[in-house]
């Protein structure tokens, strides 16, 4: 018998398997943007962890002889009312802003991911009960909302966060609930209860993962909004308060000095700019490399 | 043969704005082991939710289990709480269903792997590495090629055909003894349809599991069902082996629904004949036979007194009919 001229085996190779983590590396880094926020993420995060090297003065520290300084050799970016370094004060501020970050979004996140999934699963009572106090929580600004919280607690940073997270958890809440109602029409979830399992397995091994994408967006717009409430709340006297390094409240401080110095507000308020730029960046990243049904593209 | 599920009068209701919806009226019927049964009726019928009554998924909100038994394995299943452990150790182990809609069957955030040997660990208490050996056999066995490496892919990875059979696999994964198959189907091209028909029938025969065809296309059950139930408005109308439905059917409605399918031992020109009118609002159900607006066969009789109880007719050939339809033929 004669050979046929292309082999069968060629064939039944398999085309070449990639895994979950070099598919995940492929998506988040295909655009170039995204990089550049976890860059400017990476570097925030260096600075933040390594601000006593990399500060070049003790931020705390007045030098009254040399107030409102411009920018020049000894200080590159000047320094504040009271003789402070701005270089060293932007750079101690990015522990603040991290910290308020991520702590007020922790808390948020997962007390509001929880409470809205109960509601939204369970439906009845439950979800009356604490969605109609969402509501009235929502229904008061937030900054109002962490106003009151704050002079009640008392300012600092503890108490901050405690106000701000009170707020953030409202919105997570709502979306949460919004996406289990309509995750739970879907006929997997008939066919997963179909299988035997229980409600908290419905709840956190199927509803939940389906919910992460929205949620992940969620967190990137809020992170952004998170330091600029805190500046908000440190222009109205609660909050971090001087001689805490946080740029909000540098940002407002350098506001009065806007036409002679104005670096001792551009330098924080760029940096705000470019921290709230790299959680959304980062965050579109994530959507689409943690996406499965992207996963073809990449 | 020995019975493996009883259902008895079984009534579900749904409470809605407009009243009380009646989706099931009574329902009776019985499973044997290593038997295919039909059950037919057109949408709304009462079918879906009848099957999902013996698993007690209904939404108990809206919907109530009004009266009724459902006896399997020696117990009333409709006794045992809904959420409870001994009702989801039913679900999935003993008792499994399939839906219609292959494409939104499978949760998109899991891997194949995943979902297969969920319910193996759930209900056999595997570890990962026993019950992902067991999940690429089944895969095997339902005719997925490439199994080792297609069981860490995703739902959206596959067609719409090999997503029933993966849920055909997970069905059968933890040995049920009844596989209910809901409009298997109703969302597949034909020649899928043929091909998922004989899996299904290979793999209930292979596993030693009864299995129920929930359909509204007669031409699936002729071939493989042994019995067939005939649903109508929340009841059945007439029950019977596949030969004696097909061969004799009694009830005007079965006898309608026959006619609406061409044959193809007949002229090209016959005019399609449906069967007139619209099935009834299940809230407004009339004390009388529901099918009398319908039926060319009524008498006054039928008008008169209240829906008729289903009669024998011959060898296990039940009918809920005043009429000798076999007479007027």
């Amino acid at each position: 018998m004669t050979q046929p001229s292309i082999a069968i085996k060629d064939f039944t190779v398999a085309p070449p398997r990639i895994t979950s983590w070099q598919r995940f590396r492929r998506a988040f880094f295909s655009r170039w943007i995204v990089i550049i926020g976890l860059v400017i993420l990476l570097v925030m995060m260096f600075t933040a962890i390594f601000a006593p090297w990399l500060a070049p003065y003790d931020p705390y520290k007045q030098d009254l002889s040399s107030p409102l300084l411009q920018p020049c050799k000894a200080h590159l970016l000047g320094t504040d009312g009271l003789g402070r370094d701005t270089l060293s004060r932007v750079i101690y501020g990015s522990r603040t802003a991290l910290l308020i970050g991520f702590a007020v979004t922790g808390v948020a996140v997962i007390v509001g991911m929880v409470l809205g999934l109960c509601a939204g699963y369970f439906g009845g009572v439950v979800s009356m009960f604490i969605m109609r106090f969402i509501d009235a929580l929502m229904s008061i600004p937030m900054i109002l909302l962490a106003l009151v919280i704050a002079s009640v607690l008392g300012g600092g940073l503890k108490n901050v966060i405690i106000a701000l997270s009170i707020g953030t958890i409202c919105p997570y809440t709502r979306i949460m609930n919004g996406l289990v109602l309509s995750i739970k029409q879907n006929d997997y979830i008939l066919a997963e209860r179909a299988m035997g399992a229980s409600d908290s397995r419905t709840m956190f091994s199927h509803i939940l993962p389906n919910a992460f994408q929205p949620i992940i967006v969620m967190i990137t717009m809020q992170l952004g909004f998170l330091i600029l409430a805190e500046a908000g709340l440190s222009f109205l006297g609660i909050g971090i308060e001087p001689p805490f390094a946080a740029w909000g409240s540098m940002v407002n401080d350098g506001y009065q000095y806007l036409m002679t110095n104005p670096a001792l507000s551009f330098a924080p308020g760029i940096c705000i700019m470019l921290v709230v730029f790299a959680f959304n960046m980062v965050g579109d990243g994530l959507r689409d490399a943690l996406d499965p049904r992207l996963r073809g593209m990449f | 043969m020995a019975v493996i599920l009883t259902v008895e009068n079984l009534k579900t209701q749904f409470r809605i704005e407009g009243g009380l919806v009646k989706a099931v009226d009574g329902i009776s019927f019985h499973i044997n082991e290593r038997e295919i049964i039909g059950l037919v009726g057109e949408s709304g019928c009462g079918k879906s939710v009848s099957m999902l009554s013996i698993m007690q998924l209904i939404s108990t909100p809206p919907g109530e289990i009004v009266d009724g038994k459902v006896i399997f394995d020696g117990k009333d299943l409709l006794k045992l709480e809904a959420k409870g452990a001994e009702m989801r150790s039913i679900r999935g182990s003993k008792i499994a269903m399939i839906f219609q809609e292959p494409m939104t069957s499978l949760n998109p955030t899991l891997t194949i792997c995943r979902q297969l040997t969920e319910m193996l660990e759930l209900h056999l208490g595997m570890d990962s590495q026993a019950s992902r050996k067991r999940g690429i056999e089944l895969l095997k066995l339902v005719g997925i090629s490439d199994a080792e490496t297609r069981v860490d892919d995703y739902p959206h990875q596959f067609s719409g055909g090999m997503r029933q059979r993966v849920m055909i696999a997970t069905a059968l994964s933890c040995n049920p003894r009844i596989l209910i198959a809901d409009e298997p189907t109703t969302a597949t091209d034909v020649t899928t349809q043929a091909q998922l028909l004989e899996l299904m029938k290979d793999m209930v025969t292979r596993f030693n599991a009864s299995l129920v065809i929930v359909t509204h296309n007669l031409g699936v059950v002729a071939r493989y069902a042994q019995r067939i139930y005939v649903m109508y408005a929340g009841r059945i109308v007439e029950s019977g082996n596949s030969k004696d439905i097909f061969g004799a059917p009694r009830h005007p409605y079965t006898i309608g629904l026959l006619k609406c399918v061409p044959r193809l031992d007949e002229a090209l020109d016959r005019k399609l004949v449906p069967i007139p009118g619209m099935p009834p609002n299940l809230i407004r159900m009339p004390p009388n036979c529901a099918f009398l607006p319908r039926c060319q066969y009524h008498i006054e009789r039928c008008m008169q007194e209240p829906w008729p109880e289903l009669r024998e007719v011959g060898n296990q050939h039940y009918v809920s009919c005043y009429i000798n339809t076999q007479e007027k033929q």
